[in-house]
């Protein structure tokens, strides 16, 4: 889609020398220019207000959140007094949680590696260019290998125990499944039927590390118990 | 006699030549001023002076990219001032939080700002991301930019859980142990890994002065660098992208 130039045509090694090019115009086909009527405005003062009122805003916001609430400071460090729990910062707390099913080398590595490159690789998977709605022109067998593939996962973790994974897979393969045939449907049905297969990988991905961030956060007590959320204190 | 207002005075401060050779641009409202002031500002100058009207609109990039640089721009800022009040030494950086608490003005309000800054700042950046893909705004010539986008992300993270330590206190101390037990489990590169960032064995006070440079040094660096690329190649690759766009009906070939 991107005119790029070829690279690796030099044209001239000269600096000073002035490119020469040779085009051929064929007398069907002459130079054209794509025109557009879009809308432009100036940047300043439209986009540049904008700007600052956002900064404004999350200074704004920060400010009255910093009043609000302090943030937390337990005693001093002490190498020989163990909480319990002992908790990683919230954003950890989602792997912290896998923890208590899978053995370490696999919550801690391999999994955060996995989405790590998992997430790199997005823009260079051709699926990611081309994919239609997921259920756009699909005949049984689409349909029989999602099913396998999900079951498949749901199996995997099942094997685990690993409830908050299964949960959240089982309720997006039956999201998949009800926005088969949507196009028809109500305006709910007729937006999961846009969807594509990546999109939907996505929505798990994103699912599955909220719920999980969530209970390792809210639900987890002393030994990693479950606990409700309104027994414990919780810090940030 | 002349009277004298507001407007005369600027009027004569803006014919100076003091202020000429700083502002170039002249004052009416006129296009190629509103040109001048975008391209002639070296802050400004990432911009194009003429933007797509829709990309201003809310639902075009929800402006998460925009919220976790204004939280980068807060924490810059607050962060330096706390490190006016801060010694990464143990017992000291626990007392200077106290200190901040109870003695400094203001100090609770500025330590609380660059918390809530941080957390804000990952949380943005998450949704930001989510937003990009939703969008399909990972598309050629944009691919190379969303990696830039994901290794911000792991920047934002690791300045966030370098700086979780610095307080000092049980939560922090508790919270990295746990974390770089985790790095342990690295296969071959993990013990090392974890020795090379503690400084140690165990989190210890060498551990809160590696902790202490990354997070104040190392790592704001690499963020400035990454976020400068990241922020660049938005422009060059034409300005924010939101929503795919089918192509225009009304553009045409002349």
């Amino acid at each position: 889609m991107s005119a790029l130039p070829p690279i690796d045509l030099v044209e001239t090694a000269d600096p000073i020398a002035t490119p020469r090019r040779v085009a051929l115009v064929r007398p069907d086909r002459r130079p054209s220019v794509r025109t557009t009527d879009e809308k432009y405005v100036m940047t300043f003062p439209n986009l540049i207000v904008r700007e600052v009122i956002l900064f404004q805003v999350v200074v704004i916001g920060l400010a009255v959140a910093a009043i609000l609430f302090d943030a937390p400071l337990e005693g001093i460090a002490n190498p020989l007094e163990t909480p319990n729990p002992a908790k990683a910062p919230w954003y950890f707390l989602g792997l912290q949680e896998l923890l208590h099913y899978f053995p370490p080398v696999v919550a801690g590595v391999l999994m955060p590696l996995l989405v790590v490159v998992a997430l790199v690789v997005i823009p260079y998977a051709r699926i990611n260019q081309t994919a239609g709605p997921l259920w756009a022109g699909a005949g049984p067998r689409r349909a029989l290998t999602l099913a396998a593939a999900g079951g498949a996962v749901i199996a995997l973790f099942g094997v685990f125990k690993c409830w908050p994974i299964v949960v959240p897979t089982a309720g997006t393969l039956v999201a998949m499944f009800a926005a088969r045939g949507g196009e028809n449907g109500g305006a709910f049905r007729r937006a999961l039927a846009k969807g594509t297969l990546p999109e939907w990988i996505m929505v798990w991905f994103a699912v599955v590390a909220t719920i999980l961030t969530i209970i390792g956060t809210f639900f987890r007590g002393p030994g990693w118990s479950f606990v409700w959320p309104w027994a414990q204190t919780v810090a940030f | 006699m002349t009277t004298l207002s507001l407007d005369s005075v600027f009027r004569r401060l803006r014919a100076t030549d003091a202020y000429r050779s700083i502002v170039r641009h002249g004052a009416s409202a006129t296009n190629r001023n509103r040109s001048l002031i975008v391209f002639e500002n070296l802050f400004l100058h990432v911009h194009p002076v003429k933007v797509r009207e829709k990309t201003l609109r809310f639902t075009h990039t929800y402006w998460l990219g925009g919220i976790a640089l204004a939280c980068a721009l807060i924490l810059t800022a607050t962060g330096v001032l706390l490190m006016f009040y801060y010694h990464p030494s143990v017992p000291q950086a626990y007392r200077d939080m106290r200190e901040l608490e109870f003695v400094v003005d203001n100090g609770l309000f500025l330590r609380n700002m660059h918390r809530w800054a941080a957390h804000l700042m990952v949380f943005a950046s998450f949704l930001h991301m989510m937003r990009v893909f939703f969008h399909r705004a990972y598309r050629p010539p944009r691919q190379f930019n969303w990696v830039v986008g994901v290794v911000l992300l792991l920047v934002t993270l690791l300045l966030s859980y370098t700086g979780y330590l610095l307080p000092w206190d049980q939560l922090a101390f508790w919270g990295v142990s746990v974390g770089t037990n985790m790095a342990k489990e690295a296969p071959l590169i993990g013990e090392k890994a974890r020795f090379l960032l503690l400084g140690g064995n165990i989190v210890s006070e060498n551990a809160l002065l590696r902790f202490y440079v990354l997070h104040c040094v190392v790592l704001p660096v690499a963020l400035l660098l990454l976020l400068s690329v990241h922020i660049w190649r938005v422009r060059k690759d034409g300005g924010v992208q939101g929503p795919p766009e089918k192509p225009s009906s009304r553009e045409e070939v002349r």
